[in-house]
């Protein structure tokens, strides 16, 4: 029941249609050939923001497969969410020139800032927050992104201003 | 082929127009880093600029020229005059640049580094040539000659510059005869491991398979590297020329990308000049009326540093979990599909057009015997110039990092090449020249690119536990050397850094990781252990004072490191004050403050925002883990 109330209060973006149209969608586009499990993860996410249980079974049904297989591949890989994303997504890389810039200090403050710990969201479900590996911005070390914006050279007491700026 | 010599004769039409343009020419640098340095917004304040001062004036984005210190780059050229190229551009820079230059005709030479005439327009006063940069003049340019010059979005610009030139000369030969320019070019897999090229497609050609596949592995996991990123986001068509000349070599038909989902540019890139090669006549069936057929799917990588294997990245394609197979058979045999299969690196495929287009005598006056040609790193870390560069093989580290990338502010202490599969190299080692054997006889790997180099505030020990926690978690669990090693080893590592360390471990962690190298079942494992016993090899000194001395001489090891206020440099400022987290410092204002270690959580953010030097990071002496009773445990 709580988790019933917890969908219906959910803002305007559904992440859980109603229907399971908005699922065919998305599954229309594919053939259910076994290289398309993870496309169709892929373009789920993107949709519906993350991996719901319930996707699982849809996926494994117009597949052909078990929820088990579905799942085994989609934990596999670390792009994937089994959570409800907060509206901001703060990623914090932690590759290698961030880490030698201090990006784990950075990741701390992060945490520290949102009370969260990486892969959670924050109960307002203002922000989730991610470590990643490298974002490819080695030489701008360290990076925060925060939904499409990379902010470069980061430190931690510019943290606070940047993240005021998301609501 | 005369339809294609049409299209390259409308395209040189077409880029000496924008060459000899009537209105000024912008370039922005707005590939990934670019953006991050905040390129866009000079992009929004320069067509302001422009409407401001009612001047005319073309925009054209451009990928990464390579010095990513000076990011965000714009360059303006004026009517019969040579670009002029301007660095760490903002807003009110890029307004008054365009003013200046455009309006007032003041070429703002302090705000400028470098221009790009070669020849013929005349130079600037006060501005040297771009090329003449110290970052610059070094290096060869093949494989990233375009990158920064040309809008990649333009399959025109690129066909201005020889783009498919080398794919015409392909499709000219047998596949034999081009794997046979191939080897004499003497071309090794960009990829890393160096493996020759031509030796890899033989294999594949000769084994039998109704199908054969050609894969772009574009996975680029190495934390610290980023040259195929920018080589895709820069110059597209030059990876995708590469991709059918392979593919043509080995009699595939079928080609796949496969791309690091974190990668959103240049996936987007890669679509939009697939979709030009199809208008072209550059894919689809009886390519160029050779009788070649080649298509191109994009495979978007889930996120698996592992799937940058080849077994794995084939297991990624069929929708599996991204776990490597035993080898052999190897891919080239039996890959995607149980069918023979090649995977090349975007930088091998990127380099392919050259040496069909200029031959292979050609590529083999750059670099040295055994490792002809160029390659391409990611000069990162503590480096005072850091970006992406491009240099003959066998150049030394020392010039790389001290000519090019400038040395470093503190005393250099350490580079990393080949990521986390490579090994961490001392200063005796920077006459090293950098080829694959030369490496390899160091205790490292060329790897595919990534230098990240280290100062002496850089911890050693710290660095080799950061890249052994990254394979630690990145390991897939199929094999348990890799899973169960990796993780005794972090669990040493975290003893060493954290002073709860006993004098025995440092042989335990050699011991362990000789097992791993030597029992893991694919490339992950078996190069895993490298950063911690090039370290142990190299830096013993060091690791020797974390467990001994429970010391951290970098002190970057939390638990061995205590902060404080110098009280001769402290001003009273209360900078510090307003952004401790904890209020662990306090004090009246303009007299020296005090920090309370009981409340200090180690955050470093009084170290850097304090102006005055006056936060230290002192080492404290950590008792050996031998304590008495009545001690609590950690």
């Amino acid at each position: 029941m709580s988790r019933r109330t917890a969908v219906m209060s959910k803002p305007a973006r559904s992440t859980t249609p109603s229907d399971n149209g908005d699922y065919n969608e998305v599954l229309r586009k594919f053939k259910g050939d076994e290289g398309d499990l993870i496309p169709i993860l892929q373009k789920m996410q993107e949709k519906f923001g993350y991996i719901s249980e319930e996707i699982v079974g849809r996926i494994a049904r117009h597949m052909k497969i078990s929820e088990n297989q579905v799942f085994g591949v989609a934990s596999f890989y670390s792009q994937f969410r089994f959570v409800e994303p907060g509206r901001h997504s703060v990623k914090v890389c932690l590759g290698t020139a961030c880490h030698v810039r201090g990006g784990r200090v950075l990741s701390e403050a992060v945490e520290r800032e949102l009370g969260i710990s990486p892969g959670q969201t924050t109960t307002d479900k203002r922000f989730d927050m991610q470590r990643v590996a490298c974002l490819g911005c080695c030489a701008l070390a360290p990076v925060v992104q925060v939904d499409d914006d990379i902010h470069s050279r980061m430190a931690v007491v510019r943290l606070k201003r940047v993240l005021a700026k998301y609501e | 082929m005369s339809d294609l010599e049409k299209r390259i004769g409308e395209a040189r039409k077409k880029w000496r127009a924008l060459a000899e343009s009537k209105v000024p020419v912008i370039y922005l640098g707005t590939a990934t880093c670019g953006r991050a340095a905040g390129a866009l917004n000079v992009k929004a304040a320069v067509a302001e600029a422009l409407k401001e001062n009612h001047l005319k004036a073309k925009i054209v984005e451009v990928g990464c020229i390579g010095p990513c210190y000076l990011e965000p780059l714009m360059d303006i050229k004026l009517p019969g005059r040579p670009r002029i190229s301007y660095a760490n551009v903002n807003s009110t820079k890029a307004k008054t640049i365009i003013k200046s230059l455009l309006v007032d005709g003041d070429p703002k030479s302090d705000y400028a580094v470098g221009h790009f005439d070669d020849g013929g327009n005349g130079s600037f006063d006060g501005i040297p040539r771009f090329f003449d940069l110290p970052m610059l003049k070094p290096q060869v340019r093949v494989v990233l000659r375009n990158c920064g010059y040309i809008d990649p979005e333009e399959i025109d610009h690129y066909l201005a510059h020889d783009g498919y030139r080398g794919l015409v000369n392909a499709l000219r030969l047998s596949p034999e005869q081009v794997i046979a320019a191939v080897k004499d070019a003497g071309l090794r897999g960009r990829g890393g491991a160096g493996f020759p090229t031509y030796k890899k497609w033989e294999i594949c050609r000769s084994s039998p398979g109704k199908i054969k596949y050609m894969i772009c592995n574009a996975d680029e996991g190495d934390p610290g590297a980023f040259m195929n990123r920018s080589l895709i986001e820069g110059d597209p068509h030059a990876v995708l020329e590469g991709l059918l000349i392979a593919g043509y070599a080995i009699g595939a038909s079928q080609g796949y990308i496969y791309i690091r989902a974190e990668y959103p540019l240049a996936i987007v890139r890669l679509k939009k000049a697939i979709a030009q090669m199809r208008e072209y006549g550059l894919l689809g069936k009886n390519i160029l009326g050779s009788g070649f057929d080649f298509e191109i799917t994009i495979k978007e990588g889930a996120g698996a540093f592992v799937c940058g294997e080849e077994t794995a990245l084939i297991a990624s394609i069929e929708g599996k979990r991204g776990m490597p197979k035993s080898r052999p058979p190897f891919p080239a045999v039996a890959g995607l599909h149980a069918m023979p299969t090649i995977i090349n690196n975007v930088e091998t495929l990127g380099t392919l057009p050259h040496i069909l287009r200029n031959g292979a005598e050609w590529y083999r006056q750059f670099g040295i015997q055994g490792s002809y040609g160029t390659k391409t790193f990611s000069l990162v870390g503590k480096v005072r110039r850091t970006g992406l560069i491009e240099v003959p093989l066998g150049m030394t580290l020392r010039k790389i990092i001290f000519d090019i990338g400038g040395g470093t502010a503190k005393p250099f202490k350490a580079v990393q090449t080949g990521g986390p599969s490579g090994g961490c190299l001392s200063e005796e080692f920077l006459d090293t020249r950098v080829d694959y054997e030369s490496l390899a006889a160091a205790g490292s790997i060329m790897g595919s690119g990534g230098l990240i180099i280290m100062d002496e505030d850089t911890c050693v020990v710290d660095v080799a536990r950061y890249f052994l926690d990254f394979t630690q978690k990145e390991a897939c669990g199929k094999c348990s050397p890799c899973r169960v090693g990796t993780r005794h080893m972090v669990e040493i590592l975290d003893r060493i850094t954290t002073g709860e360390a006993e004098s025995e471990d440092l042989a335990k962690l050699q011991t362990l990781g000789e097992t791993v190298k030597r029992g893991s079942l694919c490339g992950l494992g078996q190069t895993a252990p490298n950063p911690v016993i090039t370290t142990l090899r190299y830096f013993r000194p060091e690791y020797l004072m974390h467990v001994m001395e429970k010391h951290c001489p970098a002190a970057v090891c939390r638990s061995l490191i205590e902060y404080r206020v110098v009280p001769g440099k402290c001003t009273g400022c209360g900078g510090c004050v307003s952004v401790c987290p904890t209020g662990a410092i306090t004090g009246p204002r303009s007299e020296p403050h005090n920090l309370d270690p009981s409340k200090c959580i180690k955050c470093r953010a009084c170290y850097e925002i304090c102006r005055f030097d006056a936060i230290a990071g002192d080492a404290i002496i950590i008792r050996s883990k031998r304590r008495t009773a009545d001690e609590p445990q950690p």
